[in-house]
């Protein structure tokens, strides 16, 4: 049997499948339909410092093979999260990797403050992709500096042993140049990577179908997108981890995402779809690595770039 | 609890614009009350589940499940189109099912178009409990009338209203709840059906004192909790407005709670709602 754990930035995680964020709420919900502790971890939803209602309904289109969505960032609050979410976490010995969220770049300095003193967090996710309200709404992700801005504060706050994973958005020019900036600024890994901001319009009413206008383009139809964004981050930051995620549903897609460079994935919208998508998808990849020869999924990481398998 | 299966297709049978399906779910069946749903998973080419109230659960095949469908949609008329034998992926049972009273009481229940589905195997129990039960069925024609000889069958009286007066009085199921709720006798409502009649139903409910239980009808991706698209504004025990998942808090929701006519809003006061801004 090949070794299903894996070392991501110095942390080991039980297994090479998480769950993604936006898409399992805080783990519990569940909790019927897999062993949480059996998978890497739970990425939780980007919690934010305040409570938030997010955006009014339509909050969801389904697209050709995929989803549009526009939450907007619905939680309870860093406190809620600490007192109900991580704690439940903890409680039922799942690892939580845990996303964080802000408006601005001392918010996410803030967060990261208030989650240094707690036990129970394997890794920060910094959800980048969100509007920064000092920059006219301009998302994090698509800006060398405010993103190297928000990585280096929640660097500057996170204890050593805590690694951080920059969450990367395609809609960008190069994900590259954004992948090293943030590299730089002491992200110790890569999350990639988020959705792409699509649209529907109603044909009877001719107005936009989601009460946000726009919304994120996630499942199957954005894989392509993804296994290329992996590719390059890997080329361009070889020594950093990656996250890979991006219409998941199987071991094979699975499989793509290392080749590209990924050292781990996460499941996210094919969830939806079957609620323990995360665990079936980890079983099928391990399968796969050990037809394919591979000892550890280490191995597999990257694969692509030096030729394949012979 | 909830659980996921492989459900094999029993039946499928048109009854006027809708279908009944019945498909085998031995350990799940049990758990049903009124008010729970269903999330299936239908072809590839759509992600994801649709969810259907459950309209019965029976003893065929170790524990099986009926649910009524309208194909108006590719998933909907994928699903229609199964056969006897044919597997289905299943979640159920889901949600949050209506309550019943802890002592006899006179009850409305009123369903507008399938949305009558959940209410059959409802009035059962609650008669089976001595409380007596009013069916009041609405749709806008008779074609998408269902279950009136049901509804006869499992209750004390039954009304039937259409928008255009092909069966039944012409109007809506407001007009004989009215009445019914003026005798002063009746102290519970049942509702489910599309999101206008159900605060229709709330607000007649609510000014002659009945406690109206509603099943909402919002869109979901998941139907388990996980991707907050269903949420709707809900005002909790605290006087504090949340959107709040229809598929784990509710479906069914006391009608006084919601507030309907800011469904598809975030309300100013709700919980985490953006500051009004002056730029």
């Amino acid at each position: 049997m090949i070794d299903p754990s894996v070392t991501l930035a110095g942390v080991r995680f039980n297994g090479p499948a998480f769950t993604a964020s936006g898409c399992a709420a805080a783990g519990k919900e569940l909790r019927n339909y897999f062993d949480l502790t059996e998978i890497g971890g739970v990425v939780t939803k980007s919690i934010m410092l305040r409570p938030r209602s997010g955006r009014p309904t339509p909050r969801m289109v389904e697209t050709p093979s995929g989803m549009l969505n526009s939450i907007g960032l619905q939680g309870p609050g860093v406190e809620s999260f600490l007192a109900n979410d991580l704690a439940w976490l903890r409680d039922n010995g799942v690892t939580a990797v845990v996303s964080i969220a802000g408006e601005t770049v001392d918010e996410f300095g803030q967060l990261a403050r208030i989650l240094r003193n707690e036990s129970g967090i394997a890794a920060l996710e910094v959800n980048i992709s969100c509007p920064n309200v000092e920059s006219r709404g301009q998302v994090f992700a698509c800006d060398v500096m405010s993103a190297s801005g928000v990585i280096h504060q929640v660097r500057r706050n996170t204890n050593s042993s805590v690694p951080i994973f920059a969450k990367l958005s395609p809609d960008v020019t190069s994900i590259a140049e954004i992948a090293v900036a943030c590299r730089n600024a002491g992200a110790d890994g890569f999350s990639v990577m988020n959705t792409t901001l699509g649209m529907a319009i109603d044909t009877q009413t001719l107005r936009p179908i989601l009460g946000g206008v726009t919304g994120g383009l996630s499942g199957p139809a954005i894989r392509p997108l993804a296994v290329r964004c992996v590719w390059q981050v890997h080329q361009a930051v070889p020594d950093a981890p990656i996250l890979g995620m991006g219409g998941i549903a199987s071991g094979a897609d699975a499989l793509q995402f290392l080749a590209a460079g990924a050292s781990a994935v996460e499941v996210g919208t094919m969830t939806f779809n079957e609620p323990s998508a995360p665990a079936r998808v980890q079983r099928e990849l391990l399968a796969l690595l050990e037809q394919r020869g591979f000892g550890s999924v280490a191995e597999a990481v990257g694969i692509g770039h030096r030729g394949g398998l012979a | 609890m909830s659980s996921q299966a492989d459900a094999e297709v029993l039946s499928v049978r048109r009854e006027g614009e809708y279908y009944h399906l019945s498909f085998a779910a031995p350990g799940i069946a049990d758990g049903f009350r009124p008010g729970h749903f269903v999330a299936i998973a239908v072809d590839d080419a759509h992600i994801l589940r649709r969810a259907f109230s459950i309209r019965s659960a029976s003893t065929k095949a170790g524990g099986a499940l009926q649910i009524i469908v309208s194909p108006k949609g590719p998933g909907t008329q994928w699903l229609v189109r199964r056969r006897p034998g044919d597997i289905l992926n299943v979640i159920a049972p889901l949600g949050q099912p209506f309550r019943l009273p802890t002592a006899p009481v006179a009850c409305v229940l009123v369903g507008g178009g399938y949305g009558v589905a959940p209410l059959f195997e409802l009035a059962s129990q609650l008669r089976a409990r001595g409380s007596t039960v009013d069916i009041i069925v609405g749709a806008g024609d008779t074609a998408r009338l269902y279950g009136v000889v049901e509804a006869r069958r499992v209750s004390d009286a039954v009304f039937v209203t259409t928008d255009d007066g092909s069966s039944g009085e012409r109007g809506r199921v407001t007009d004989p709840l009215r009445r019914i709720l003026a005798l002063g006798r009746h102290k519970a409502v049942y509702a489910c059906g599309p999101m206008g009649m159900l605060r229709a139903v709330a607000e007649a409910s609510a000014e002659f004192g009945a406690a109206a239980q509603c099943a909402v009808e919002e869109s979901m991706a998941c139907g388990v909790g996980v991707c907050m698209t269903c949420v709707l504004p809900v005002i909790g025990e605290d006087g504090v407005t949340r959107m709040v998942r229809s598929c784990t808090d509710g479906p069914v929701f006391f009608g006084d709670r919601v507030r309907w006519s800011e469904v598809g809003t975030v309300p100013a006061g709700t919980l985490g709602a953006p500051e009004p801004r002056d730029d």
